[in-house]
């Protein structure tokens, strides 16, 4: 049941882009087509679901160690350089999804959403058990899948969108703001499904 | 002789380097015009005070590590330049959060998880790649003290227009001891608090950008037919001045170009 739960609010609840404002670069700059979307959703899942476990298991060494404090640039350094190890893993066994992935694989160094649930775990499942190694991974790639869902629908609405007879001032960003804010509202609506 | 020269130079220099911060703040504003930094943006404009805490934040980063990057331009490696960059931001952000968390608490808990996550703000990435990586110690500052203060400004207006329709209050905040800020009567009680909430802040930066959109569209309009006029004025001066030339001409010695043009004239003399 705990899992169930953490799913549902990775997902929906504490949607990452619509509820905690992650992401919201890619969110906004690599919607503008669905196939696009969904290929910077599976690769920002793939990295947050890899990074929630590295990062873990760094931050049990800086513990260790006793320096806390370099939490930050030890964290974006793990990502950065699992983001170049996990493009030339791609590369070499599976050309089909690196061609896939594309150019997006190698923005997500700077996508907040994977900094921001590295950190997010660690401050709410912390690393005393491996129960929480487990959390943590599922809390990534979950959060993944939930910016994947809200990339979708957004890229869906601004197809759509694109023929539309839309005011000269909100041509272009303005209008997908507006999109993304009644998108928003209504994932607003989980928040009551888990107390 | 060097005294004398040297203001000439430096009023050019100042107009040059206040154009680089000019542009950052106006023509390029990093949030309404480039549209960088979003999470941040979105996340922390709930209130002025936020805003502008993470403004400042992120302007002290932005100039240190433009500063930074622009020094070693000349010995960071070209493959490895991005991963550079990233550590330089990572550092300053570390010590930004380390100054902030020992002198204003407050803010450093309203920041929350978005005071680390400076480092993947895209602004200042972008700027280091786009600007510092290729110019002087100078410029470079200049350009993130530009770019720092256009995206305080954009965080700055969002959080007074979110926080007056969402909590109906204008610039609360607390800086050590002191506290501050008006509550506007029994406004409270009448705020929409979908305005604070993400929705609020999507739809909010939604409509201020329509609007910068729509003004600069009317100014831009307007400059046009100002020019259009200006330019038929200049018309008008230019052939005056050369008929008035070539009269004067045709009175000292008539040749066939003067003649045609004064014909009149030199018969009224």
């Amino acid at each position: 049941m705990t899992y169930f739960l953490l799913i549902i609010g990775a997902m929906f609840v504490n949607n990452f882009v619509l509820c905690q404002f992650l992401g919201c670069c890619p969110f906004l700059g690599v919607s503008k087509k669905t196939d696009t979307a969904l290929g910077m959703g599976l690769a920002v899942i793939f990295v947050m679901g890899i990074a929630s476990v590295f990062t873990w298991l760094v931050q049990k060494l800086l513990v260790a160690a006793g320096i806390e404090y370099l939490q930050t640039i030890a964290f974006i350094l793990v990502i950065a350089a699992l983001v170049q190890l996990v493009e030339l893993v791609l590369k070499k066994f599976m050309p089909a999804l690196y061609s896939a992935l594309g150019v997006y694989l190698p923005l997500i160094t700077t996508n907040c959403a994977v900094l921001g649930v590295a950190i997010l775990n660690i401050q709410s499942y912390g690393i005393a058990s491996a129960e929480s190694l487990l959390m943590s991974f599922l809390n990534g790639v979950f959060s993944g899948a939930g910016f994947t869902i809200a990339i979708l629908l957004l890229a869906g609405i601004r197809e759509r969108m694109h023929i539309d007879a839309v005011p000269k001032p909100f041509r272009g960003f303005p209008i997908t703001l507006v999109a993304a804010s009644i998108m928003s509202l209504a994932f607003t609506a989980f928040s009551g499904m888990i107390a | 002789m060097k005294k004398s020269a040297m203001p000439q130079e430096l009023r050019m220099n100042m107009r040059g380097k206040s154009k680089i911060v000019g542009g950052g703040i106006l023509a390029s504003n990093p949030v309404f015009r480039l549209v960088l930094g979003m999470c941040p943006t979105l996340a922390i404009s709930t209130s002025a005070f936020n805003g502008l805490g993470m403004g400042i934040a992120a302007t002290v980063v932005l100039v240190c590590s433009n500063a930074l990057v622009s020094l070693l331009r000349k010995v960071i490696p070209d493959k490895v330049r991005i991963p550079a960059y990233v550590l330089i931001i990572a550092t300053f952000v570390t010590l930004v959060e380390m100054l902030l968390r020992k002198f204003v608490p407050a803010l450093y808990d309203a920041l929350g998880i978005y005071l680390p996550l400076i480092v993947v703000n895209c602004i200042i990435l972008a700027r280091a790649e786009a600007f510092a990586s290729t110019n002087k110690v100078g410029d470079s500052v200049l350009d993130g003290l530009g770019m720092g203060l256009g995206f305080t400004l954009a965080l700055l207006l969002l959080g007074v227009i979110r926080e007056f329709l969402g909590s109906g209050t204008f610039f609360v905040g607390s800086f050590g001891e002191a506290e501050f800020g008006v509550t506007l009567g029994n406004l409270p009680d009448y705020a929409m608090s979908v305005f604070v909430m993400p929705a609020g802040g999507f739809l909010t930066l939604g409509l201020v950008m329509a609007a910068i959109n729509a003004i600069s569209d009317k100014t831009a309009a307007k400059r046009d037919a100002k020019h259009a006029e200006e330019g038929k004025v200049i018309d008008e001066m230019v052939r005056e001045h050369v008929e008035a030339e070539l009269a004067s001409a045709g009175a000292d010695a008539p040749s066939a170009d003067a003649v045609r043009v004064g014909d009149g004239k030199e018969e009224e003399k």
